[in-house]
């Protein structure tokens, strides 16, 4: 390979001559250290160069070492429960290599070299395969299987493939191509990180992931292959709802950026993950968990690269039919890092000194999200078709997910991603990207926020002054929107209830219209309006605290199923109803709003446990209102002898 | 020997010399000027045989022609040593008092090296500051970096001090209602000043006279009238000296560093100095990575008994929370103590603005076992019941006290009590947790209990005081 040297230094950018058969985005080592960095721009024979490790000590004359290839992750058993750094370094390894500091010039592949795993192929000897048929699998853990496939570009007939135990570089078998060479089979693809993985084709998004946070699935929900945004002012709540996301959603992998963001939080990942039990599995969130962590202090052109490491794995295991969820956390250092990188190569700066082709990066990004047909045959010898019957995420794993009982959300079952019945069917899979976006004080009319905007369907608007209140998640309801509502309608109406849909508008209504006459009342006082307009204002405030508002530390409430959200609605909305109707009855509002069963309704997104036995205590506490409210009242003869019994 | 007369250029701080051999980045530089003065200063860009740059100690007196520059062959470095405490040292870590050298135990590079994610132990241990609106409410645990965003002509000095004055680690509880002992003598403290005035230096090292933790204090004083650039190296100074003493010497360090303004307004000299495109207001675009460089240097390493706690405390320009240096700040602090003007004019000290304050750590440092079980709901009940009193208090101001309800009646009472009995306290007034708590406790008892939906049921029947005092 050809040998380069440094000739100028400027932070993480390096200037080297004499690179003249390496191309744009190839990887090269740079100095006597060996660091790595990534070509970035090529004027004659001098290469810019972003060095993803501390630049330091470097100087005109050093060596760059040429590679020949593009950055690129290695993709196979092994990248579950890991923890990497922005170019897919193994954090843990290199924490036993060097101690607790990151010192530079040191690696470790990304995929463990000397572990073994338990291969069994699907495919033989003699059988025909093409780019991403699924030839054998690892049981890489517990939740988690691992689809080994056949790597993008290469097809043939098999021509060994033996059962066993291998290491990531051990040949599994070999492929005869059509022309006649020979190729091995390996565990182990690699795929440069700039460059989407191939599918067959992108389908229309549907299917609502279920996060459990309340706010977000009934009002704002995201689909399987969806994109949503974060925004918000620093301690509104961002990292808090990622980790969420992360924790409580029904997405079968998921893959957790930092990017350049706090070092405590993903050590708070990585001590929580793994004690924290997956509803769906039974086994440690971390099992189906990986983790990019470039956190804010360490070196900016890794953070750069740590999105496409991140969304690359994301894709190479959607490719296996799995529905991935990628958390970004904050684009915005991502973009920052772009515009450092590019300030340094005297780029002429856009917008707040953001590179120009900032939104078409962000745009590309967001693109390569997406529920898609995945290469290969679903089939592949059989494999998925029989692995997804016992897979915790077949048919039962998706009813369980929705929390309704198995009756109500049979047919739910027939839109899981890996159907029982159709093993002949297509290979489906998703990555939907979450990215969190940290605006210079809070003002959404910067460019990252305005570029990201274009592209998500979903925004979860954070407001600062909602999180001052104390009031979690800060996700202000009158700004969010999500452009998947009329597509997760049917499914709903299938898995949860006919009249979910209604009841999420309705609560809307109520809280747009105490928006406006909050205005009044501020104006004039809350006596200005009618006995309808005050109980609608306390039904708002009924569905801001005790539905909106959910505690992400608190056991009994970090999480509810679709059903018990709707449970949630259809009780306060009940009390919302029977109010008014108590009211025209002459039930005084004083006493409706003392109504010993409000503080149930308030008590009730706690209720946790078996679904018949939480349903139960919402029929009761329906039952209550009932009672309390109009028609009952055996204790307030004053009211009902005013309304002159039934109507 | 690598000593060169060949400075081409001389832009504010920067000197920019040519025909250079074998410079690096980063590489430290002795420069000294016609008129015999000397400064230090390290290389910010080195392209071919011409090198840029920065004087620590500025450039006045420095000509083209007869500027000497000494590469040295290696970064800026701090000699470290347990001799460090009780000692103060000007902004590039050289002695300033009347003390003898530091022999150091190791030499340095004050940069530090990033802690790897997987080997840092998650700061959960409470500290008791003794004040109840950061005990109660956003309360501060070993490792932790928590700002204090002031304003010129606030007390966030007395704060800090009393802080410093009064830290200390509770004793782990087996009894969930129970608070631990306090454990006594725990802290030393790396006191950095950037650009402050030599009053507001002196205020901290009286205090810590008087209090005799200068015994356990190492001092880092660039002060206003010393060079701006200097700024630059003195945190990583104050922190390279607290990771020696935290993960060498197993001591538990409280760093504070002041003014970080003047940190910031450094950095953008020597940014416009070097015509890069400015990011909001003139700030460098890489602010944020330079801050987080520095922030990120608190915390806690697995297998090591120190930590590093850092209270870094920077004044707002024009009390605007969304300039970049404390927005950027609390993007990488975890939370933020917050000082308010309008409390400060009514007279109550810590004049902290509680609700946009806010402890990230605080779910993993209080509780059961840490101070009581009790304390997370309390203090969420605090803040939700405070906002609604300040709400109801707005109201009134339009409508008249008569046109609230009952309920807002309660609420405002209570943030009134909560504002003269729960945040204000003495500048020397030491509340234990317990009291703190009980405290709490007692304001609640002003609101109707059904208001007290986010303490759980259990709570509210074992610690709402019941009955009057009568
Ligand atoms: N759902 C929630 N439940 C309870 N507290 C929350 C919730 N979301 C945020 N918080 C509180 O707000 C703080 C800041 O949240 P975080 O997600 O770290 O903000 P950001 O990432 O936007 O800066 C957290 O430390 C926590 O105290
Ligand atoms: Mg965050």
């Amino acid at each position: 390979m050809e040998q380069g040297r440094i000739v100028k230094v400027a932070g993480p950018l390096v200037v080297a001559e004499g690179l003249v058969t390496s191309r744009m985005y190839d990887l090269v080592r740079v100095g006597k250290d060996g660091l790595m960095g990534e070509i970035i721009e090529m004027r004659g024979d001098r290469a810019s160069i972003q060095v993803y490790e501390e630049t330091e000590g470097l100087g005109p004359g050093d060596p760059v070492e040429a590679t020949g290839a593009p950055l690129s992750v290695e993709l196979g058993p092994g990248m579950l429960e890991a923890v990497y750094d922005g170019v897919q370094r193994p954090l843990d390894a290199l924490e036993r290599m060097t101690g607790a500091f990151l010192t530079r010039g040191v690696t470790a592949p990304g995929l463990d070299r000397e572990k073994q795993w338990e291969f069994v192929p699907t495919a033989k000897a003699g059988d025909r395969v093409e780019a991403g048929d699924i030839i054998g699998t690892v049981q890489e853990n517990k939740v988690v299987e691992h689809r080994i496939m056949v790597p993008p570009g290469v097809s043939g007939t098999i021509a060994t493939l033996a059962a066993g135990t291998y290491t990531v570089t051990d040949p599994v078998g070999s492929l005869t191509a059509d022309d006649g060479t020979k190729t091995d089979l390996l565990m182990m693809q690699t795929w440069p990180v700039r460059v989407a993985r191939p599918y067959t084709r992108k389908l229309s998004a549907s299917e609502p992931m279920t996060t459990g946070t309340r706010v977000i699935d009934t009002f704002f929900p995201l689909v399987m292959g969806g994109v949503a945004c974060i925004p918000g002012p620093f301690g509104a709540g961002k990292t808090v709802t990622q980790h969420q996301i992360a924790k409580w959603s029904n997405a079968e992998v998921v893959i957790f950026i930092g990017c350049g963001e706090r070092g405590n939080e993903m050590t708070d990942v990585l001590m929580e993950f793994p004690e924290l039990v997956d509803p769906y599995s039974g086994e440690p969130l971390m099992k189906r968990t990986v983790l990019v962590a470039n956190t804010s202090n360490m070196p900016v052109a890794a953070r750069e690269a740590s999105v496409y490491t991140g969304i690359t794995m994301a894709e190479y295991f959607r490719d296996m039919g799995y529905n991935v969820v990628l958390q970004a956390d904050s684009t915005s250092r991502w973009a920052e890092a772009m515009r450092e990188i590019s300030g340094r190569l005297e780029e002429m700066p856009g917008d707040e000194g953001f590179p120009a082709y900032l939104g078409t990066k962000l745009a590309a990004f967001y693109e390569r999200a997406g529920k898609v047909e995945c290469l290969g045959g679903g089939g592949g010898g059989g494999a998925v078709a029989s692995s997804a019957a016992d897979d915790a995420f077949g048919a039962d794993g998706l009813a369980s997910r929705v929390g309704g009982d198995s009756s109500d959300s049979a047919s739910a079952a027939t839109q899981a991603p890996v159907s029982t019945s159709a093993s002949v069917a297509a290979r489906i899979g998703s990555v939907s990207v979450v990215g969190s976006v940290s605006p210079p004080g809070g003002d959404l009319s910067e460019p990252v926020v305005q570029n990201t905007l274009r592209v998500v369907k979903v925004f979860w608007a954070l407001q600062d002054q909602l999180a001052f209140q104390r009031h979690f998640p800060a996700i202000d309801w009158l700004t969010s929107y999500s452009l998947y509502l009329d597509k997760v309608t049917p499914f709903w109406n299938e898995a949860v209830s006919a009249g979910f849909r209604g009841r999420r508008d309705q609560c809307m209504a109520i809280l747009q219209r105490e928006n406006e006459l909050a205005e009044i009342v501020r104006l004039v006082g809350l006596e200005a309006l009618s006995a309808e307009e005050q109980i609608l204002m306390e039904t708002a405030k009924s569905i801001r605290e005790d539905f909106l508002q959910q505690n992400a530390f608190r056991e009994d409430d970090q999480f509810s199923s679709l059903v018990e959200q709707d449970l949630l609605l259809k009780t306060i909305l009940l009390f919302h109803e029977k109010a008014i109707q108590s009211h025209d009855k002459g039930m005084a509002l004083k006493d409706i709003f003392a109504a010993p069963v409000r503080e149930r309704v308030t008590r009730a997104k706690y209720l946790t446990g078996e679904a018949a036995a939480v349903a139960a205590e919402f029929a009761s506490i329906a039952s209550d209102i009932e009672t309390q409210l109009v028609g009952g009242g055996t204790d307030d003869g004053a009211y009902a002898a005013r309304a002159g019994g039934e109507q | 020997m690598r000593e060169y007369m060949t400075t081409r250029d001389i832009v504010g701080p920067l000197l920019l010399i040519e025909s250079v051999v074998d410079v690096t980045y980063g590489e430290l530089v002795e420069l000294e000027y016609p008129d015999g003065t000397r400064s230090l200063g390290n290389v910010l860009e080195v392209n071919g045989d011409v090198a840029l740059v920065q004087a620590f100690e500025g450039t006045r007196g420095a000509n083209p022609s007869q500027t000497k520059a000494k590469f040295l062959g290696r970064s800026l470095e701090l000699g470290v040593s347990r001799d460090m405490l009780g000692r103060v040292f000007d902004g590039l870590g050289r002695p300033n008092d009347d003390g003898p050298e530091i022999i150091a135990d190791k030499r340095l590079s004050i940069q530090g090296s990033p802690i790897n994610p997987t080997a840092r132990d998650f700061p959960d241990d409470f500290i008791q500051t003794g004040v109840s609106a950061i005990d109660g409410l956003n309360p501060l645990v070993r490792g932790q970096k928590l700002p204090i965003f002031s304003g010129s002509g606030l007390p966030h000095n007395e704060l800090a001090a009393q802080i410093a004055r009064q830290a200390a680690v509770l004793a782990r509880s087996a009894k969930a209602d129970v608070v631990g002992d306090k454990l006594e003598g725990e802290f030393a403290v790396v006191f950095a000043a950037m650009g402050i005035t030599f009053e507001d230096a002196d205020f901290f090292t009286q205090e810590f006279r008087t209090t005799s933790a200068i015994e356990r204090a190492v001092l880092f004083l660039n002060l206003a009238d010393d060079p701006a650039v200097e700024r630059i190296a003195t945190p990583r100074m104050a922190l390279t000296a607290a990771e020696y003493l935290a993960y060498e010497c197993d001591m538990h360090v409280l760093v504070i560093l002041t003014d970080m303004t003047y940190y910031c307004e450094a950095l953008r000299e020597v940014s416009a100095a070097r015509k890069e495109v400015p990011g909001r207001r003139g700030y460098p675009g890489y602010l944020y990575t330079d801050l987080a460089s520095l922030y990120e240097r608190a915390g806690r390493v697995k297998g090591r008994a120190g930590s590093i706690t850092q209270v870094p405390i920077l004044s707002m320009p024009d009390d605007d929370k969304t300039h970049p240096i404390p927005d950027l700040t609390g993007y990488i602090t975890e939370g933020q103590i917050i000082l308010d003007r309008n409390l400060h004019r009514r007279g109550i000290y810590p004049p902290v603005a509680v609700l946009p304050s806010l402890s990230r750590l605080k779910q993993k440092g209080i509780g059961a076992g840490k101070t009581r079980e009790d304390h997370a709901d309390l203090s969420n009940q605090l803040f939700g019941s405070y906002a609604r009193g300040l709400q109801a208090k707005e109201l009134a101001v339009i409508l008249g006290e008569a046109a609230l309800s009952d309920d807002d009646k309660a609420f405002v009472a209570f943030a009134d009590a909560f504002e003269d009995r729960f945040i204000r306290q003495g500048k020397h007034e030491e509340r234990s947790v317990a009291e703190t708590l009980a405290l709490g406790w007692e304001l609640a008892a002003l609101l109707p209990r059904s208001e007290l939906k986010r303490i759980k049921d259990e709570y509210v029947e074992k610690y709402l005081p019941t009955g009057t005092d009568a």
